[in-house]
């Protein structure tokens, strides 16, 4: 069977230093299969984001290793770390971080921008992308005049323009009302289903979780429960790659 | 990111906090504008300078004279009274022998054999009485030495004709009206008659064709000019009845070198002339004091726009870096997408340098406008006694050396903010809560 596409090995990761120091991750081994959506779940405070940041490529951990593809991620430069985020990653935040005085446009190019494709090649595919979204029309609005659930689906497109194989999702839905939310989330895992991108949510929100393929439990830094959804949309695949043994461990070591 | 995209996206961004970055560039613009005025005022005086240095003599003549036995400099106190010295008409720097020794034919010799010279002629000054058309009333007028390579700043005709054996002068656009010539033109090829006395109290005059009409300038403001042949008779003229002994003695000479020489091969000459005996000095001398006096003054004006640009460079550093405060999320997730920091610091440099170029260039282009404006307005009246004079003049060169300063110092101040910003974390420029 394949490497998977993302794998935390033993990860720590302490801030402070002596009689302040915090460790936000304490050991925490985790793999992720490419295709399959998963939820780290959590309270507020117990590591997710760490955890999220670590994985993607964002923040060194203090200890431990990140594998990107069966590559140890620590043997990379940081042009090779950038160019890894930029062409395998796509970021969805809580808050929306678009450019409110540019164009939803302009704001969707920019992942094109910083990888260097060319002016009209870098339109086309963020029209598409928008379109793929349905704010083809919002091309040339500003982006502080969009609603919630536009901007959020503009920050969509943003991810997906440099066709990622791995979205995060740190709380996608966190400041949506429930509805703009549910459309959001519904976007996110046809984006799992129909195109196998990789979908890393963090949430503390149990309903979304239950939508991904795997549920990953953190609390004070230690993943405490790892559970699959048999009843999630891609449960079939998920069963046949099924690699529970790093779940299994940290589950043990929590108990 | 592309370098393009790079200098397009710094530029974007200036504008996006439009009255802060407006304020900014006024403050550069300040500096750039006075910048530009000071050094137009330089390259106005110094160009009117060089045109007159062709006026005053050719660039490959100097003058020279002979040290009296008893010279001394003036800082040396009192001098001896000696019989046989001539006190030289000639005006120098400060320091210079005014006192100087009769040149004779076998002083003229001698300075014929000194390595380096190629040419040597006694300066024959004339004292002219007075100069008249056709039986009119007669003016008072001043003779100038010509010699040949000298241009004169002509309003009409041509420079006089150091080979040609009739009698030539250039007389000065002031003498126009008087002399009774409608304009410029109307005077060439007029003759005038010039009149001198010797020694004896008799009156000579000379019949003299109008070649030239000469703009008044700092070289020759209201001389006339001879060429050699008139020069030279009328230097006959005045010495009637002076016996031989006395009619070769001048005070001056002037000796031509190779006009390729190097500055170090006139010095070495000046230093051979110097041990024989004789005290020389080149146009260039001549002017060298007042052109460093206009330089120094130039200089201090420009410190004090270069302080305006540092001033000005300060309020980069700060609206850099209230830019950077609030453009952290926007790095952070620039760098999570995987800019790079060299990128991120480059993006924050070129907007400095940017602004910095908006700020230069509307200064001195503004700079330009202005100071052609203020030369045009004082040539018509404070400066119109030196016509050819642009006060404020521009030339690309330094234009562009301007700009690209103030771009200098737009990114020196850049780089503080632009660290800053590459140096920013993503973990902690995206965290909320
Ligand atoms: N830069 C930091 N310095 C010190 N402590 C930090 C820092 N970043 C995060 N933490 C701490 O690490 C813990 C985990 O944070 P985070 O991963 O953001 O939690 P979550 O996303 O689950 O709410 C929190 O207790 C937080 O206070
Ligand atoms: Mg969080």
């Amino acid at each position: 069977m394949t490497a998977p596409i993302l794998s935390a090995r033993d990860v720590r990761k302490s801030y402070g230093r002596g009689a302040n120091r915090f460790d936000a991750l304490k050991a925490v081994s985790l793999d992720i299969r490419e295709g399959e959506s998963i939820a780290i779940v959590g309270k507020s405070g117990s590591g997710k984001s760490t955890l999220m940041h670590v994985l993607a490529l964002l923040d060194q951990p203090t200890d431990g290793t990140v594998e990107l593809a069966g590559t140890d991620t620590r043997a990379l430069s940081g042009a090779a770390l950038n160019r890894a985020r930029n062409q395998t990653f796509g970021f969805v935040f809580q808050q929306f971080f678009l450019t409110p005085n540019a164009s939803v446009l302009e704001n969707v190019m920019l992942p094109l921008k910083i990888a260097g494709v060319g002016r009209a090649e870098r339109r086309r595919r963020a029209l598409e992308s928008l379109e793929q979204l349905e704010l083809g029309d919002k091309a040339k609005n500003k982006a502080v005049n969009l609603s919630g659930g536009q901007k959020q689906r503009t920050v969509i497109a943003r991810a997906l323009v440099n066709r990622p194989r791995v979205i995060f999702a740190d709380e996608p839905t966190g400041n949506l009302d429930t509805a703009t939310g549910a459309v959001v989330e519904d976007i996110l895992f046809d984006l799992n289903r129909e195109h196998g991108i990789t979908l890393i949510i963090v949430t503390h929100d149990e309903e979304l979780a239950e939508r991904c393929d795997r549920r990953v439990h953190i609390r004070d830094g230690l993943i405490v429960d790892v559970i699959e959804n048999p009843t999630a949309t891609k449960s079939a695949d998920a069963e046949s790659a099924s690699e529970p043994e790093a779940a299994a461990t940290a589950a043990e070591r929590a108990a | 990111m592309r370098p393009a995209d790079l200098v397009g996206a710094a530029a974007g961004n200036t504008f996006r906090s439009k009255t802060r970055t407006i304020l900014t560039i006024l403050a550069i613009f300040v500096g750039a504008f006075t910048l530009t005025i000071t050094n137009g005022l330089g390259t106005g005086i110094n160009r009117y300078i060089d045109d007159t240095v062709a006026a005053m003599g050719a660039d490959d003549v100097m003058t020279v004279t002979k040290v009296a036995e008893n010279a001394t400099d003036d800082s040396d106190g009192p001098r001896e009274y000696d019989p046989d010295a001539i006190v030289s008409e000639r005006e120098g720097p400060p320091g210079t022998t005014n006192v100087v020794a009769p040149i004779g034919p076998a002083e003229l010799d001698d300075l014929a054999g000194i390595d380096g010279v190629v040419r040597v002629q006694p300066v024959k000054s004339v004292d002219v009485d007075s100069i008249a058309h056709e039986g009119g009333t007669e003016y008072e007028i001043g003779i100038g030495g010509f010699v040949s390579g000298m241009r004169l700043q002509l309003a009409a005709g041509e420079q006089p004709d150091a080979a040609a054996s009739g009698y030539e002068v250039v007389i000065p656009d002031a003498y126009l009206d008087v002399l009774g010539f409608d304009d410029a033109d109307a005077a060439i090829d007029e003759p005038v008659t010039l009149a001198v006395t010797d020694a004896e109290r008799t009156r000579h005059e000379l019949e003299a064709t109008v070649v030239g009409v000469a703009e008044a300038s700092l070289g020759t403001t209201s001389s006339a000019v001879p060429n050699e042949a008139l020069n030279d008779a009328l230097f006959a003229a005045q010495s009637t009845g002076l016996d031989a002994s006395q009619r070769d003695i001048y005070s001056q000479a002037t000796v031509w070198f190779d006009p390729a020489s190097t500055a170090d091969e006139i010095t070495a000459l000046q230093d051979r002339l110097d041990d024989a005996g004789y005290d020389s000095t080149t146009v260039a001398e001549r002017l060298g004091a007042f052109k460093s006096v206009i330089d120094g003054i130039v200089l201090v004006l420009n410190a004090f726009a270069i302080i305006a640009l540092l001033a000005a460079s300060f309020g980069i550093v700060n609206t850099l870096l209230m830019s950077v405060q609030e453009r952290t999320r926007e790095i952070g997730l620039m760098k999570a997408m995987g800019m790079g920091s060299g990128k991120v610091f480059g993006l924050f440099s070129l907007e400095a340098v940017f602004i910095g170029f908006l700020g230069s260039a509307i200064g001195a282009g503004l700079g330009m406008v202005v100071g052609s404006a203020i030369s045009s307005v004082l040539g018509g009246r404070l400066l119109a006694d030196l016509p050819g004079l642009t006060l404020i003049a521009f030339d690309p060169v330094s234009i562009v050396v301007i700009i690209v300063l103030v771009m200098g110092v737009a990114f020196l101040a850049g780089t503080l903010p632009a660290v800053r910003a590459a140096r920013a974390d993503p973990v902690e420029s995206l965290r909320y809560e």
